[in-house]
């Protein structure tokens, strides 16, 4: 029964999306709650399924029960259960926040274009197959989009054709990476394909080589690595604020099938060998590098907090480059941490913006604002967690991170001095755009406008809050977090138990499939017997009419394909 | 076959490169679905090229075509299909916004 569960993280927005636009196109309020409703039962489904998936083996939903590796299936294990309860968490925040802020009624569709969104990131997450994690990534790219270009206006407009077309260049790459795997593995279930690629021989796997690099690109175009990021900076700092704080999740998704491809397909003991370490851990550092500088260089606070994600996409992979069980839970601390922060920073960045009026997020003299005290207290705890420093979960965080990489000096040394270089930017934003307003003489004509049509600040900062919330929650329930994550990294370190779950007993079940289904057949024909013959056929049942009926059938359909190919050609 | 087939992908994806390498919108645009083409040639050559086969697999019949590439391409096909549709309308919005189609971003307007 739990099985069923499996696909509804997809199929409850994919349902809702539709009804929003369609049934409840001209009401903004009905759209609000089903939007809150959708999202409030993801969560609740998200919670369920990790609960579900702690307990035992991944567990998987065949759709249209099609035996793999033939059908498409959906996986459930701990990782990806994990992911559904971040972006359920997240995506109910930031509706939240867009009906708080009013942002929703600033042009069609936000919840509708939000539930799609969910659908694409669950979809992708729950996905085993490589095919169809290409197209749930399609799913999410074309409602991000949609939610990029959301209120319009001139550079929003211009970074969302760049974003667009570099995401479009991203998929051609995703469907050459597939078709070469394809060629040389001959399928594209994810557990089939790790089985089929471990049995290569070593002397064949220049192709498969090649198809892992090239996959490895594409991953690295969406979780924004070095020197694949330059779509980034400019996508976040335009995109509504709202918006931008849903693709912190985004960057995950790369991420999350990074990690999910180079420890179950492509693992580092096996084909390919080093080949994803090597790829990836010194992108990494650029990484880790430029973005933190970026937060240093940046001239406003969305340049700052759009480089603060390239940073903790940056640390959290050099955790994941290492591909050791330790480094990656300490890797899946991090990106809950930097998911939460990363979409609190984007959400106070939007509160500031909207009270800025005239200013912006330009490091600029501003008067004081409304509401000033509180988003400065927010911005200090945000970047505090961000930054790393003690006592909010960033800290934790790398401390795993440096822990588990132990002896690795170049690593620690790159992860503390880049820790520094962004507490001074942070320092800097934080200074410049709050503390300078006590200094700045406000003239009585040019102040900060109150927040255009939000229709409830008070909720666009709660919402806020619980992402902060959310930090600190994660700091103190560290113990039981990591010792949770530890589990699930022990579980992607050892493939067998996906690939088990997936294929294990595929052929008896096909067979039993094919032997019931030859059993209704063949009672259907004993009825019928019974029923030209006087219920004489009582006693065929079972084993005697199937193994007539089956290979009747067959050279039914034979003839029956065989009349349909030669009706043309009589035609003609 | 093989040769006409491979370098037909080759020159549509060079083709393709050079276009979205451009500073203006519609070569972009152009140079998407060039890329695309090539990317649907190729998927499709991916189940390994033969004339004349049925994509089915029955019994006594020894060669047959692959039919998971044509499935796929035609997955792929809708989909790049749409999202030409896509780029295409985000363009004619940002050229009507800002008054040109350069795909850049100016200075200026970097920051907001």
């Amino acid at each position: 029964m739990m099985e069923h569960w499996i696909i509804a993280p997809v199929l409850i927005p994919a349902m809702l999306a539709p009804l929003i636009v369609l049934w409840m196109r001209y009401d903004l309020v009905t759209q609000r709650v089903a939007s809150i409703l959708g999202m409030s039962a993801l969560l609740v489904l998200a919670i369920v399924l990790m609960v579900s998936a702690s307990m035992g083996p991944p567990e998987v939903y065949r759709l249209g029960n099609w035996e793999p590796p033939y059908g498409i299936v959906l996986v459930l294990d701990r990782l990806s259960a994990l992911m559904l309860l971040l972006t359920s968490i997240l995506g109910l925040v930031i509706v939240l926040y867009a009906i708080g802020s009013g942002w929703d009624k600033r042009g069609w569709h936000f919840h509708s274009l939000m539930q799609f969104q969910m659908m694409g990131i669950n979809g992708a997450f729950l996905t085993g197959d490589a095919f169809n994690l290409f197209v749930f990534f399609e799913v999410l790219l074309i409602a991000s989009y949609g939610l990029m270009i959301h209120g319009g206006g001139r550079a929003r407009l211009k970074s969302g054709v760049q974003y667009v077309v570099y995401n479009l260049a991203g998929s051609t790459l995703f469907l050459f990476a597939l078709g070469t795997i394809y060629a040389t593995a001959g399928t594209l279930n994810m557990a089939d394909l790790a089985v089929k690629v471990a049995e290569m021989p070593t002397e064949q796997t220049a192709l498969i080589k090649v198809g892992a690099a090239l996959l490895m690109l594409v991953f690295a175009v969406k979780a924004a690595l070095v020197p694949l990021q330059f779509w980034l900076p400019a996508t976040y700092t335009n995109a509504p604020g709202p918006v931008a704080a849903l693709f912190a999740i985004m960057t995950k998704v790369g991420t999350y099938a990074i990690v999910r491809v180079y420890t179950l397909i492509f693992p580092i003991t096996g084909t390919i060998g080093t080949l994803a370490h090597d790829i990836l851990l010194p992108s990494a550092f650029l990484t880790i590098a430029i973005g933190m500088i970026g937060i240093l260089g940046a001239r406003d606070m969305g340049r700052t907090v759009a480089y603060a994600v390239i940073g903790s996409v940056g640390t959290m992979m050099l955790a994941f480059a290492q591909f050791t069980q330790g480094a990656t839970s300490a890797g899946l601390y991090y990106m809950i941490h930097s998911t939460l922060t990363a979409g609190a920073m984007f959400l106070i960045a939007d509160l500031v913006r909207e009270r800025r009026g005239r200013w912006g997020l330009g490091f600029t003299d501003a008067p004081l604002m409304k509401n000033h005290g509180l988003m400065a207290g927010m911005f200090f705890m945000g970047a505090i967690a961000m930054a790393g420093m003690p006592p909010l979960s960033g800290f934790l965080g790398k401390l795993m991170i440096l822990d588990a990489t132990r002896g690795q000096w170049a690593l620690w040394a790159t992860v503390l001095v880049t820790s520094l270089i962004a507490i001074v930017g942070y320092a800097r934003a934080g200074s410049q755009v709050f503390w300078r307003s006590y200094a700045v003489e406000a003239e009585e004509d040019d102040l900060p406008p109150a927040p255009k049509d939000a229709s409830s600040p008070g909720l666009a900062f709660t919402a806020t809050g619980i992402l902060l919330a959310g930090s600190v929650a994660l700091t103190a329930l560290a113990g039981p977090a990591s010792t949770w994550l530890q589990g699930t990294s022990a579980q992607l370190f050892t493939p067998s138990q996906y690939i088990d779950a997936v294929l294990a007993g595929a052929e008896e079940r096909a067979q039993e499939a094919a032997r019931i289904g030859a059993h209704e057949h063949g009672h259907m024909e004993v009825s019928e017997e019974m029923q030209a013959e006087d219920g004489h056929g009582g006693d065929a049942n079972a084993a005697d009419p199937h193994a007539d009926t089956q290979p009747a059938d067959q050279t039914d359909t034979h003839t029956g394909t065989e009349t349909g190919q030669d009706a043309p050609a009589a035609a003609h | 076959m093989e040769v006409l087939v491979a370098s037909a992908i080759g020159v549509l994806t060079a083709a393709g490169i050079y276009m979205i390498l451009r500073l203006r919108t519609f070569p972009v645009v152009v140079g998407m679905s060039l890329l695309s083409y090539a990317v649907n040639v190729f998927l499709f050559a991916t189940g390994r090229l033969v004339i004349n086969q049925p994509p089915i697999l029955r019994d006594g019949v020894t060669s047959y075509t692959d039919p998971i590439p044509q499935a796929l391409v035609l997955t792929a096909i809708v989909i790049s299909f749409g999202m030409t549709a896509v780029v295409v309308m985000l363009a004619l919005g940002a050229f009507i916004e800002a008054g040109n189609d350069r795909i850049d971003l100016e200075e200026e307007e970097d920051g907001q």
